[in-house]
């Protein structure tokens, strides 16, 4: 894999959160490099939105640090992060219900000047990554289906012309069709140079687009190696894969 | 099916209502004062409705503080309940600049007042555009900075605190308490003896604005050196002016990039947040633009009414306000302009009216109309929530709000938020 060559992009070191008095991650560390698709899998609760959401910004760590091309962005707020080049696809998809499809995809661009060049080819790179989004443009993000509404929320996402892509759970809730679907686009995604940190219950599939993967267990890193060392992991397999 | 039929041809003859209805609006507010006492006009303007002057110039008034208000609720979608507080810090402001308050100076900026009279006596243009304008916006972050962090009925109530707060704070601050004990005071203020509102007596005798000689002289009057208290037709101009620029802004504000943001802010903070909307920043302006709205419009009621009392400041004006907001149509600024209208209209004539007309119809002495107003009210606005939620010119936008249950495909109506901040 020529990925794992490339400079490290997200540095997680560390980092303790806390809700209340609740300990949610008791000391992650992970890496992202330049054009990976790392992917954290693991059961409800074991801390990978919440992971998501401290390096974003949505939530700050008590201690450690999060460092974001060489930047520490630890304590940054959301929106600085999202104008560093973090971009993300929250869970529950989370699409502006009465906001028209586009709405919702100038809304990703929020940070940006509207009606450059590089507006509207981002606008045409999403359009040709979900030709679907391009048919409901005008229609109400809330009468789309649950499958265009995660295109939706990533293509949205997308139009943060982000340097690095957050995906929470893409996979939830969707028809069997759809995720493949999804999975295929996270693919192409990664291939046109954007990396991906992609958070998954959907292990089996995570791993299969992943390059790594960390599995996460009451927030801690329970495991952390190559995708296809997590697949043929005994551990993982009984416990995320389905196998006996 | 006819009326429908009717009602095309008319379109097909007039042109859709939205390009000459606005249009329409603004030769009948400027030609009003022109019209409206001159018979047989005057039949239906004043002895029908009752629309003296002074009527449509308190109408003006709670148009603007409706429209100020319906940014902070109606774009932003944050409940406040104590929006009345910006609007008496404005009418203080005029008691504090212009007016003979603080007789101790003399000092004097461009001003209407007597030459040499004693008090601050700032040019009335300057302390409502400008003074009532920042100490508002000042007033509205330091109240909103603590606050906007909470969500739905929390802000509510904490603003309904404020409301209830700021015009008992100039009922007392005639006289700042001092803790028995504390010897030192800063040596510049008088602390025991600093009278800044005058208490329950208010603040009298406030400056009317004015263009100053030169300016009358050149227009023969159309541009008035001073304001009189009896010719209201400046008065009427200049609200009418100041609702125009306030509509103006407001569109402008809505088709921003910061109207966009409120939406965001409004449908979904957590998406809004991830597409790194700022929210408190986005919140703070709404705030912020509303309380300058209040601010203006205080001020020049204070000067117009030429006093400010405590009591004028009571919490109900900012439910009568919420209430033209959500009965005109949340969102939509002429649904909220018409909602002012109408209410201000029953509030200060119209009620009046009816009870009159019902009486001389059927020859008794009623005084509920009057007197049940704050029922009628009430009963007005529970109506409207039954069968109208969305106001009676709803914005699109708000309309799919309140109608989501019943369309097809529905996103679920719970909190995703909620959901997403209880999930790991």
């Amino acid at each position: 894999m020529s990925s794992e060559n490339g400079a490290a992009l997200l540095e997680v070191d560390d980092i303790h959160v806390y809700y209340g008095t609740i300990h949610a991650l008791k000391g992650i560390s992970l890496t992202v490099r330049e054009g990976e698709i790392v992917t954290l899998i693991g059961a409800n609760g074991a801390g990978k939105s919440t992971t998501l959401r401290s390096i974003n910004g949505l939530h700050h760590p008590r201690s450690g640090t999060i460092r974001f091309r060489g930047e520490d962005i630890t304590n940054r707020p959301a929106h600085e992060v999202v104008r560093m080049g973090i971009s993300q696809s929250p869970e529950g998809r989370h699409v502006f219900p009465r906001m028209s499809v586009l709405e919702n995809l100038e809304m990703g661009a929020y940070q940006r000047e509207k009606g450059t060049p590089e507006y509207k080819e981002d606008l045409e790179r999403v359009y040709t990554l979900f030709p679907r989004l391009r048919e409901r443009a005008s229609q109400k993000a809330g009468t789309l289906s649950g499958g265009e509404q995660q295109m939706l929320a990533m293509g949205r996402a997308l139009m943060a012309r982000p340097r690095l892509l957050l995906l929470d759970e893409p996979s939830m809730g969707l028809a069997p069709i759809f995720v493949e679907r999804i999975f295929e686009i996270v693919v192409e995604i990664n291939r046109q140079g954007t990396p991906v940190l992609l958070v998954e219950q959907n292990a089996l599939m995570a791993l299969e687009v992943a390059s790594r993967g960390y599995v996460l267990e009451t927030g801690t890193v329970a495991l952390a190696d190559d995708a296809a060392a997590l697949r043929r992991n005994e551990q993982v397999r009984k416990a995320y894969l389905g196998e006996d | 099916m006819s009326s429908q039929a009717g009602s095309a041809r008319a379109r097909a003859f007039f042109g859709a209502p939205e390009r000459w209805l606005p249009w329409a609006l603004v030769v009948l507010a400027l030609t009003y004062p022109f019209w409206f006492d001159v018979p047989p006009f005057s039949y239906v303007t004043l002895d029908v409705l009752g629309l003296k002057q002074d009527v449509i110039i308190s109408m003006g008034v709670y148009v603007m503080l409706a429209l100020g208000l319906n940014i902070v609720v109606g774009f932003a979608g944050l409940l406040d309940l104590g929006y009345v507080a910006f609007f008496a810090l404005g009418a203080y402001t005029v008691g504090w600049f212009a007016s003979d308050k603080f007789s101790g100076v003399s000092w004097h900026f461009a001003s209407t007042a007597v030459e040499g009279a004693a008090g601050i006596h700032l040019n009335l243009w300057i302390v409502m555009l400008l003074l009532a304008a920042v100490i508002a916006a000042i007033a509205g972050v330091i109240i909103g900075w603590p606050t906007l962090r909470l969500r739905g009925d929390y802000l509510a109530i904490v603003t309904l605190g404020f409301g209830e707060i700021i015009p008992d704070v100039f009922r007392n601050a005639d006289k700042l308490p001092v803790p028995t004990g504390v010897q030192w005071t800063p040596p510049f203020l008088d602390f025991s003896n600093l009278n800044l509102t005058n208490g329950v007596r208010g603040i009298r005798q406030l400056d009317r604005p004015g263009f100053g000689e030169h300016l009358d002289a050149w227009t023969a009057g159309r541009l008035p050196e001073r304001f009189g208290p009896t010719d209201l037709e400046p008065w009427y101009f200049t609200i009418v002016v100041f609702v125009a620029v306030a509509i103006f802004v407001i569109r402008r504000l809505e088709h921003s990039k910061m109207g966009r943001a409120w939406v965001a802010v409004r449908e979904d903070e957590v998406a809004a947040s991830a597409m790194g909307v700022p929210l408190m920043r986005t919140k703070l302006w709404a705030y912020g633009i509303g309380a300058v709205f209040g601010g203006v419009v205080g001020a020049y009621y204070g000067s117009f009414i030429g006093s400010v009392f405590p009591t004028s400041f009571f919490f109900n004006i900012s439910i009568i306000v919420l209430c033209m907001v959500i009965v005109g149509g949340m969102g939509n600024v002429y649904g909220v302009i018409l909602g002012a209208v109408v209410l201000q209209y029953l509030n200060v004539a119209g009620l009046d009216k009816i009870g009159r007309a019902f009486n001389q119809a059927f020859g008794t002495n009623e005084t509920v109309f009057a007197q049940y107003k704050f029922l009628i009210f009430g009963a007005l606005l529970v109506t409207m929530m039954l069968l109208r939620p969305e106001g009676i010119i709803p914005s699109a936008r708000r309309k799919a709000e309140f109608h989501e249950a019943e369309e097809e495909g529905a996103p679920p109506a719970g909190d995703l938020a909620d959901a997403h901040r209880e999930g790991s």
